[in-house]
């Protein structure tokens, strides 16, 4: 906490001189996200300063805490407590902030099981494009008061507003972890991974790379066990493995030249016919292609099935990166934006060039 | 805005060359039914009542009306608790009953697309059979809508840990009020773009119209049992629940009823509660076989070293549904000893139960009103149930003010006014107490990109800073002076 690390009075005067003077901002926290989107543009607008847990009490399963606090600071105070934030966010880096995974809805492998970054966020401070300082939801677990501008913070890339403060809901550490392995091909993982999901199986992860699938299982020790007996398969190491996949360490996230897309697709959907390497998250939802694909095939092919497409890495930013919006979507999106920052100055097109 | 001279007899007319005529009602006797939601304290007759039953007719009803500058309002099975249906008597109503069709069911990917109409618990029967429901259960889920659900983001007793409406549903198909069609959201687990998703959950028809949903399913789980736990002090009680997150578990539904509520329902269902008890949890626990069996060991011994009086475990499937009965049967059980209740729904942090519970008893003694609290523990959403003789002068209005005073100090521990029934009609002044300016102008803002003319349920949901600064009274948020822009006299 202290007052040292409250940086919103001087966050706010720096909103307010830049959109007095029509200055384009690129919003910074620590830096490790600054791959994601389009290639930013404007002055670099630095928020890590505003940092530091304001509240938590474990009974009440809530954490306060302001942007600029790293996720790593998060996590250790919640581990010591014997609880999670449940999407389990990727770092992508030491100095990654709770502001940017909110900024950016990362979410890693027990999102499918869990929720993602959006469902755990609770209430948001934050500071309009005119420096005005906005406070939505709160800090308690169902609130339908006024229209849920927190969650329509979540991903939107700053492009709407500098986050000030953030309150999540955690959830308790679950007692017994193990992962089993399957020899299994992409196609016959993909309809295993979602037999389990549709059954009362205590699921935590599941994601196919290679020739093996692996199932993460998360509960108590005897229910672990329980359903351990019945899915079979190999019990294989159970920490790393999750953590380079979350952190996008495994071998198939290394570029070798390749642009890496990111597919958000229904996860029963069978493996798409697009050249490259494809690793399977998610339990089937997500499906990271590294390919030399144009944006168009891969884009027309995800829409076919119902999902959206992301360039991750590696390709072209100065392009569209984020899945094309119909028109009339687009224009609600231009109105959105310009009703939070009218002089259109935060985060410009950083995910679409219209915007 | 509106202007006073709109021809009824012209919008009859053209709604019904495209309608049929009996899909358009406007003489009294058929108007009646719709004047008001489940809250029956506010009712107003609308201009006139429309049923279309496709979406293209619906696109049709929107554009006319923006033409004309009619606004409109929308209505699912009219079981909301705040009024947000509520007519308006220059609005069509526009009644979404006749979308009333399950239009797929994807077992593999464990989704349906469904009408508006649908009934919440017709979802879950549809699927049952292969062994998914859809998880939200407000405990009207044998009448409300799903439409009404997305608009009010619905909860019910088990979204401690399986989340709310916004949580289960994957995409919208939605109507703007120029008639334009959107697609919100996806089939895949998230979507390109802003999360409208769920800045739509929860809007109370003001920003579009919901014409399809795909909800997300879940598994049946495998195994249930439910625990019920006696207190003689509210504050172990509560502080029962936080012991139960610190041993790792989040159970699938957590209640607490306090002791005016456990002598009212069980004279009533005879539901086999220990009536002396300052409060009772009702702890459910699901899972697989072994997982809740060990859970149910561990909370047992739990609430004992919490101080509880008495701990039962529901033996078998009929005692685990008596026990439940008595809860389910709270405002039923209030409705049988008083001529009227009004039912709050603000949302605490839990360690403020005590304090929360202290205070309502003594406005509740200042006002001369009782006051019956049934609560979603897990969650901290408070319910509680104001009794009231409507027939009695002055006492709807006592009534009022006693809530207002309930839903401030919900506001004052650090909640909310409203965890799941939504603002409408009914808590619009309360909102005044919520939010400060800044706030109210950014929802308004919203509201303006999607409805310019502010056609959509006007008037519900989010007071106008006028009406805020003529409540006097106001909040003053960090010294600042509340509605600068306004004119002072």
């Amino acid at each position: 906490m202290g007052e040292q690390n409250d940086a919103s009075s001087e966050l706010a005067a720096g909103l307010v001189r830049a959109a007095a003077e029509g200055t384009p901002l690129a919003i910074v926290g620590g830096g490790s996200k600054s791959f994601l989107g389009r290639t930013p543009e404007g002055e670099p607008f630095h928020v890590r300063a505003h940092r530091g847990i304001v509240a938590y009490e474990p009974t009440e399963l809530v954490i306060t805490a302001r942007a600029g606090t790293t996720l790593a600071e998060i996590e250790k105070v919640l581990t010591d407590s014997g609880q999670m934030l449940a999407f389990e966010p990727p770092h992508f880096g030491a100095t990654a902030t709770l502001g940017g995974t909110v900024a950016s809805a990362l979410s890693g492998p027990r999102r499918p099981y869990a929720g993602a970054a959006r469902d755990f966020v609770l209430g948001v401070k934050m500071l309009s494009g005119e420096g005005r300082t906005l406070t939505f939801g709160g800090q308690v677990m169902k609130n339908v008061a006024g229209y849920d501008m927190s969650r329509l913070m979540v991903g939107a890339m700053g492009t709407l507003g500098v986050l000030l403060e953030i309150s999540l809901k955690v959830l308790p550490l679950p007692a017994q972890t193990t992962t089993l392995g399957f020899p299994l091909d992409a196609a016959a993982a993909i309809e295993q991974m979602n037999a389990w999901a549709g059954k009362p199986v205590p699921l935590s992860g599941a994601y196919h790379d290679k020739d093996r699938l692996f199932v993460r299982l998360s509960g108590t020790a005897r229910g672990v066990a329980q359903s351990v007996e019945r899915l079979g398969g190999d019990v294989v190491e159970n920490g790393r493995r999750w953590h380079e996949l979350r952190e996008h360490k495994l071998e198939h996230f290394e570029p070798g030249g390749k642009a890496l897309w990111r597919l958000s697709v229904p996860p029963a959907t069978p493996p798409m016919a697009l050249p490259g390497e494809t690793l399977i998250d998610w339990g089937g939802a997500l499906r990271w292609l590294k390919s030399e694909c144009q944006g168009e095939e891969i884009r027309a092919a995800v829409s076919r099935v119902g999902g959206h497409a992301m360039l991750y890495r590696e390709g072209d930013r100065a392009g569209e990166v984020y899945h094309p919006l119909s028109g009339p979507l687009l224009k609600l999106h231009q109105r959105l934006k310009a009703s939070f920052d009218p002089k259109g100055i935060l985060n410009r097109g950083r995910i679409y060039s219209e915007l | 805005m509106a202007s006073g001279a709109i021809d009824r007899n012209a919008l009859v007319a053209e709604f019904r060359s495209f309608l049929g005529a009996d899909s358009v009602l406007h003489d009294a006797e058929e108007l009646k039914p719709y004047e008001c939601d489940g809250l029956t304290a506010y009712r107003q007759t609308p201009l006139l009542v429309v049923l279309p039953e496709t979406i293209e007719q619906v696109q049709r009803v929107l554009r006319v009306c923006a033409e004309n500058q009619v606004p409109v309002v929308a209505r699912g099975a009219g079981t909301g608790l705040s009024g947000g249906a509520l007519p308006l008597a220059d609005g069509v109503l526009l009644v979404l009953a006749k979308f009333n069709r399950i239009l797929s069911i994807d077992t593999e990917n464990r989704t349906a697309r469904v009408q508006p109409g649908v009934r919440n618990l017709a979802i879950s029967e549809a699927v049952d059979a292969y062994g998914l429901y859809y998880a939200p259960d407000p405990s009207s889920q044998i009448a409300c809508s799903i439409g009404g659900n997305v608009a009010e983001n619905a909860g019910g007793l088990h979204c401690l840990k399986y989340g709310l409406t916004v949580h289960n549903i994957l995409a919208l198909e939605v109507l703007t009020i120029d008639g334009e069609r959107l697609t919100i959201g996806a089939q895949s687990l998230d979507a390109a773009g802003y999360d409208l998703l769920a800045l739509l959950t929860g809007s109370e028809g003001l920003l579009a119209i919901i014409v399809e949903i795909t909800v997300r399913l879940l598994p049946k789980p495998e195994c249930v049992r439910l625990l019920l736990a006696a207190f003689d002090d509210v504050g172990l009680a509560g502080a029962a629940v936080g012991k139960i997150f610190a041993q790792g578990i989040i159970p699938g539904g957590l209640e607490m009823m306090d002791n005016a509520a456990i002598r009212v329902t069980d004279d009533f269902v005879q539901a086999g509660y220990p009536t002396d008890a300052a409060a009772i949890l009702l702890c459910e626990l699901d899972g697989t076989e072994n997982e809740v069996v060990e859970q149910v060991g561990l909370i047992s011994s739990l609430f004992q070293d919490c101080g509880a009086t008495e701990v039962r475990v529901a033996r078998d499937e009929a005692e685990r549904q008596r026990f439940w009965a008595g809860r389910k049967a709270a405002f039923p059980a209030v409705g049988k000893i008083s001529p009227d209740y009004y039912c709050m729904d603000g949302t605490i942090p839990r360690r403020e139960l005590p304090r929360v519970l202290t205070r309502t008893a003594e406005l509740s003694e200042e006002y001369g009103l009782p006051v019956v609290n049934v609560f979603h523990a897990g969650d901290g959403n408070l319910h509680p149930l104001i009794l009231y003789d409507a027939n009695k002068d002055g006492e709807v209005e006592r009534v009022e003010e006693l809530g207002a005073k309930i839903l401030e100090l919900c506001v004052e521990v650090g909640g909310t006014i409203t965890g799941e029934h939504g603002v409408g009609i009914e808590k619009i002044d309360q909102m005044c107490v919520q939010f400060a300016a800044a706030e109210l102008h950014h929802f308004h803002a919203v509201k303006s990109a999607f409805d310019k003319h502010t056609l959509l349920n006007p008037g519900k949901a989010v007071p106008t800073l006028t009406r805020c600064a003529e409540l006097g009274g106001m909040h003053v948020h960090g010294g600042e002076l509340p509605f600068p822009d306004l004119e002072r006299f």
